[in-house]
């Protein structure tokens, strides 16, 4: 069997400096078990076209140059294996930069953006350091696994320009500042957290407006799992009483009531409860047109009739939630 | 197959309520294929990823429940909703990699005289259908084939994302290129259509707080699906149907062109093949009318 294959790989190219549109070029080549996305990025400006342009520094999956797409996978081109992900696309390999709209040559894109919602949440310890210490400051073993891998995000971007709800909502901040936020925030030197719990918890820029659609778990190349991260922000804001009542806490906090009286969320409710009546108000003509299609019906989901059928041992779950509940709103 | 299958299946709140078309379609397939079913009568929502973000320990603790009552039976549990899916996964594999968290959560439960062993596997009713009961089989079972419809597949997330929870139960799908349901749509011998937006996000768990976010996410995928000629949308998440179904009216506004697609469950389709009754298959429940795709 052959140790490599043939393949055409298709590379996104523009210049925003001579270019109108983007446009696709491809480039043959063989590719080898051991090529990673970088070796074929090299060789296709090395050997076919040196105008090709893209990041690269220290090709060790540490300084977060090289992301990319590929084939709309987030992908470090210098720890991604050609091979991996020919078998993965069917031997489709097509490079992208990790955002198209930002592009400015080729793979290279304008990270302006990124660097500004970054640095938005102070990513540093804010201490009132004595300037001449008499001992170092010591962190515990848990007190370090507490960042739950956090401090490992080399600021690549690939969960940032995975997101769909930056796409829409540029104001969002983005699952690489809420994982700085929450590594900064769990940091027992720290004291800014609250700060950074205030500016987290805004309406638009905050994490209420992550679709948890868990696109950055999936793009992080380090494995950070920012959305973990995000739902502890969310945790924290209610722990330290910074989560203010407002729709998205309400809704959040509201699956309770349901689950309490029946164990299943009311469905209803769970709209009036977390817009307020004036709110719930905007909702009326899907409710009109759920209702005509029987969606919802006179018999069960409609708010203050209490009709939905109750789950078996529904005392446990009132139990458990008596004894286990950490959080109030 | 020589043996029955046979499993526990955990509804979700969306089944018993807004979608009572998912279960009765979930139920006639099951039935039609002869796929043993036990409803988990006890257990409870799974906290939609809502709760967690207000009381992640609680949601633990309230999904290991399910999963133990799952565990009495000696049975896997399959779910019918992505977003079921994922937070029971979630639960489970907290829970299997993190012993203290089980004692945690196991001294809570000991309070209702329940124990979590982790003995239960947990899995979305399309991947039974694949994996276990076998699309061959699936496909011998079709008695009105799809093949005048252009279906478009909408995966969900929370199926797909992230792989690396899903590998052992979603047959190692491919988050980038799904391809599950369009082999499904083939084994019911429709016409599966290809578009970018099929493994994207509906906007469904942002639908209150950030409204625009919301619209323009699904807006995007139903346009994109009607732009490749597409007759009809399937997914198997009934938040990405009641997305997508419901507000076609308000996305429309926000699109800035009109959005008419109707939107079927995994299950309503394969119902569909299978020559289910109209009213087990329930076309009826739709905002945006699919009755006339009914032709058995």
């Amino acid at each position: 069997m052959s140790e490599t294959r043939k393949v055409t790989i298709k590379a996104f190219r523009f210049n925003a400096e001579t270019d109108y549109l983007p446009y696709t070029k491809q480039y043959e080549m063989e590719v080898g078990k051991d090529d990673l996305i970088l070796d074929l990025m090299n060789r296709i400006k090395w050997e076919h076209d040196g105008s090709f342009s893209y990041r690269r520094s220290c090709r060790h999956g540490i300084c977060g140059a090289c992301a990319i797409k590929v084939n709309g996978k987030a992908v470090l081109a210098c720890k991604q294996n050609a091979i991996e992900l020919l078998d993965l696309f069917d031997n489709d390999i097509t490079l992208e930069p990790s955002s198209k709209k930002r592009a400015i040559k080729d793979m290279i894109i304008d990270k302006s953006d990124f660097w500004e919602k970054h640095a938005a949440i102070k990513p540093y310890v804010v201490a009132d350091v004595d300037p001449h210490p008499t001992h170092e400051t010591k962190q515990s073993i848990s007190e370090f696994n507490n960042f739950l891998d956090s401090d490992l995000c080399i600021q690549c971007g690939a969960c940032h320009y995975s997101c769909p709800a930056l796409e829409v909502n540029p104001e969002f901040f983005g699952p690489a500042a809420f994982a700085a936020a929450y590594r900064f925030t769990v940091d027992t030197r720290d004291s800014a957290g609250a700060e950074r719990l205030e500016l987290t918890a805004q309406a638009g820029q905050g994490v209420w407006d992550c679709v948890k659609c868990f696109e950055c778990a999936e793009a992080c190349p380090k494995e950070i799992n920012p959305i973990e991260k995000i739902t502890k922000l969310h945790n924290m804001q209610f722990e330290q009483g910074i989560a203010e009542r407002n729709v998205a806490t309400k809704h959040a906090e509201g699956f309770l009531r349901g689950m309490k009286k029946y164990g299943y969320l009311d469905e209803a409710d769970i709209v009036t409860y977390s817009e307020g009546l004036l709110g719930a108000y905007k909702h009326i003509g899907t409710a009109m047109k759920m209702m005509k299609s029987g969606k919802i019906h006179w018999h069960s989901g409609v708010p203050f009739i209490d009709s939905i059928p109750k789950i078996k041992n529904l005392d446990e779950v009132q139990k458990l939630i008596e004894i286990s509940q950490t959080n109030k709103l | 197959m020589s043996e029955q299958l046979h499993y526990a299946l955990f509804t979700g709140c969306t089944a018993k309520q807004s979608t009572p078309e998912l279960l009765s379609s979930t139920l006639a397939v099951a039935d039609k294929l002869g796929i043993k079913i036990t409803i988990l009568e006890e257990a409870s929502c799974c906290g939609a990823s809502h709760l967690q973000d207000f009381d992640e320990f609680l949601a633990h603790v309230l999904n290991a429940r399910n999963i133990c009552y799952a565990e009495k039976l000696g049975l896997t549990m399959i779910t019918i909703c992505n977003t079921c899916q994922l937070n029971s996964a979630m639960t489970k594999h907290a829970l299997d990699t993190d012993p203290e968290l089980k004692a945690r959560v196991n001294e809570k439960l000991a309070e209702v005289g329940l124990e979590y062993k982790g003995t239960s596997e947990i899995k979305h009713f399309l991947y039974t259908l694949i994996d276990e009961y076998g699309l061959e089989n699936v496909k011998n079972k079709v008695q009105v084939p799809l093949s005048h419809l252009n279906i478009a597949p909408f995966y969900g997330c929370h199926n797909i994302r992230p792989s690396e929870l899903h590998e052992d139960a979603n047959g190692h799908e491919n988050p980038y290129k799904p391809t599950s349901l369009d082999s499904l749509i083939d084994a019911l011998e429709g016409n599966p259509v290809d578009y970018e937006s099929k493994n994207k996000c509906c906007g469904f768990h942002v639908e209150l707080q950030a409204n625009h976010t919301s619209e323009v996410l699904a807006g995007n995928a139903l346009l994109d699906a009607m732009d490749n000629n597409a007759d009809l949308m399937v997914t198997p998440c009934p938040l990405c149907h009641l997305k997508m179904d419901t507000y076609q009216d308000s996305i429309s506004k926000v699109m800035g062109r009109d959005v008419e697609l109707p939107v079927l469950h995994m299950p309503q389709m394969v119902a569909l093949a299978l020559g289910c009754t109209e009213k087990e298959i329930g076309l009826n429940f739709h905002v945006q009318k699919a009755k006339h795709l009914y032709t058995a």
